[in-house]
């Protein structure tokens, strides 16, 4: 039987994202490194894996998946009986519906806004060498603060998102989260205290401080 | 037993999405008008169904559900038969692939399509605004490396999880029914076989047909 391989970056927020995953589930991977600056993501050997050309590749058996959140989807089925049940399989109707719509949450309002600014503000001077267009950055800011405000009162509510349990809906948000944490925007998070309570007690998740470990910067 | 409700206007394609999946497994649902125009979706009652203000939202007795993908999932995960089963949740590799290509629809060809609909169509429509060129002349091209690679899948399987319908293509249908009738947009579509009689047989859908039906036309 063929291990577990990611293709990735180990700064690649999404290749993250996937390691998280693997972690919290207690599984063995290699991580196979595609690394963009060489545009490795580009050879047609990457391409056949990934036809859009974008990084993480999951590879299990005979299973290829691309797409962070639909890599996690199948970690948290396959291997639901390991560690937390990510996606409450034995959960009631009510706390599934919950978990579908916050990982929607996630993809939909939360993703864009901190894909964006985390790669003007951090990625990009580090990974280009290119400063940061502070326009872009105040813009997504604005952006995630109207977000964030509806996250807030959600967790004044609940422990997690998605209800009382860690599910995959928190585990998705913590890459994009951490990486935040280390720009000017730090605040968006800090000055929130449901918000930062939340993310002390998924940050400190031991599957979550072995991922981090694994990030160079 | 009560029907489900949505809560949302026709024009929404977000809510579209949601029909066909309720119109593919043949539930019985209400249809509650949400009026933009004059703030509905911001309204207290509103935002305590979807605290983003946004549509549609989505009732199943005390149920409350709202993101249009999730409600998609819900719907077909509750009234999964052995005729209609969308999401394939019976097989690991199947629904891998189903989740695979639903966010292929979010990420690629969302983040494609929807600034070239909003550039075409909501704003000269809704706010009688003037479009703008380069942000459609980029999205376009992006559409295009986007549709390339739906090109090259879909001559190797019927449809995009695999020889298998599912709710993958259906999450496609909302936005493209408009979007395929723009001048810009129609070419890529003509320009590519496999793709365009992939839409052809989404089209020919009797639950696609009921709901296209009922889509307001626009010039």
């Amino acid at each position: 039987m063929g291990g577990i391989k990611i293709y990735g970056m180990p700064t690649s927020t999404n290749t993250i994202r996937a390691l998280a995953a693997l972690n919290e589930k207690g599984l063995d991977y290699e991580l196979v490194i595609v690394d963009l600056r060489t545009g490795a993501h580009k050879h047609p050997n990457f391409l056949a894996l990934n036809p859009f050309g974008q990084i993480p590749v999951l590879e299990d058996g005979d299973v290829v998946l691309f797409e962070s959140r639909a890599i996690n989807r199948y970690i948290a089925t396959k291997y639901a009986e390991a560690g937390p049940d990510l996606l409450l399989s034995g959960g009631t109707p009510a706390e599934r519906a919950a978990v579908e719509i916050w990982l929607e949450v996630e993809s939909q309002q939360f993703g864009p806004p901190i894909a964006s600014l985390v790669f003007e503000a951090l990625i990009k001077p580090m990974l280009v060498k290119a400063t940061a267009d502070e326009a872009i950055v105040e813009a997504q800011a604005a952006k995630l603060e109207k977000v964030l405000d509806v996250y807030e009162a959600r967790l004044a509510q609940n422990k997690y998102l998605a209800g009382e349990h860690f599910t995959l809906v928190d585990l998705n948000h913590i890459p994009y989260t951490n990486y935040l944490l280390k720009t000017s925007k730090a605040a968006l998070v800090t000055s929130r205290p449901h918000l930062l309570a939340w993310w002390k007690d998924v940050s400190a998740r031991p599957a979550w401080v072995k991922t981090a470990a694994g990030i160079p910067f | 037993m009560a029907a489900v409700k949505l809560f949302a206007p026709v024009m929404s394609t977000a809510a579209t999405r949601v029909v066909l999946c309720l119109e593919e497994v043949g539930a019985e649902y209400e249809r509650v008008d949400i009026d933009l125009a004059t703030g509905e979706h911001k309204s207290p009652a509103h935002l305590a169904r979807n605290p983003f203000g946004q549509v549609p939202a989505f009732q199943d007795g005390d149920l409350v559900l709202f993101e249009s993908r999730a409600i998609g999932r819900y719907v077909l995960r509750k009234f999964k038969s052995s005729d209609v089963d969308l999401l394939h949740g019976s097989s690991l590799e199947e629904s891998a692939m189903v989740n695979v290509w639903l966010e292929v629809e979010a990420q690629q060809y969302d983040k494609a399509i929807f600034p070239i609909f909003f550039q075409v169509m909501v704003i000269p429509n809704i706010f009688h605004g003037v479009s703008d060129e380069k942000v459609i002349g980029e999205n376009l091209e992006k559409l295009g490396r986007v549709l390339d690679v739906y090109e090259a899948r879909l001559s190797q399987t019927k449809y995009l999880a695999g020889d298998f319908f599912s709710f993958a293509d259906l999450s496609h249908y909302p936005i493209t029914h408009f979007a395929i009738k723009f001048p810009q947009v129609a070419p890529l579509f003509e320009a590519r076989p496999h793709v365009k009689a992939w839409w052809k047989s989404l089209e020919s859908r009797p639950a696609v047909k009921k709901v296209a039906a009922k889509l307001p036309q626009l010039s």
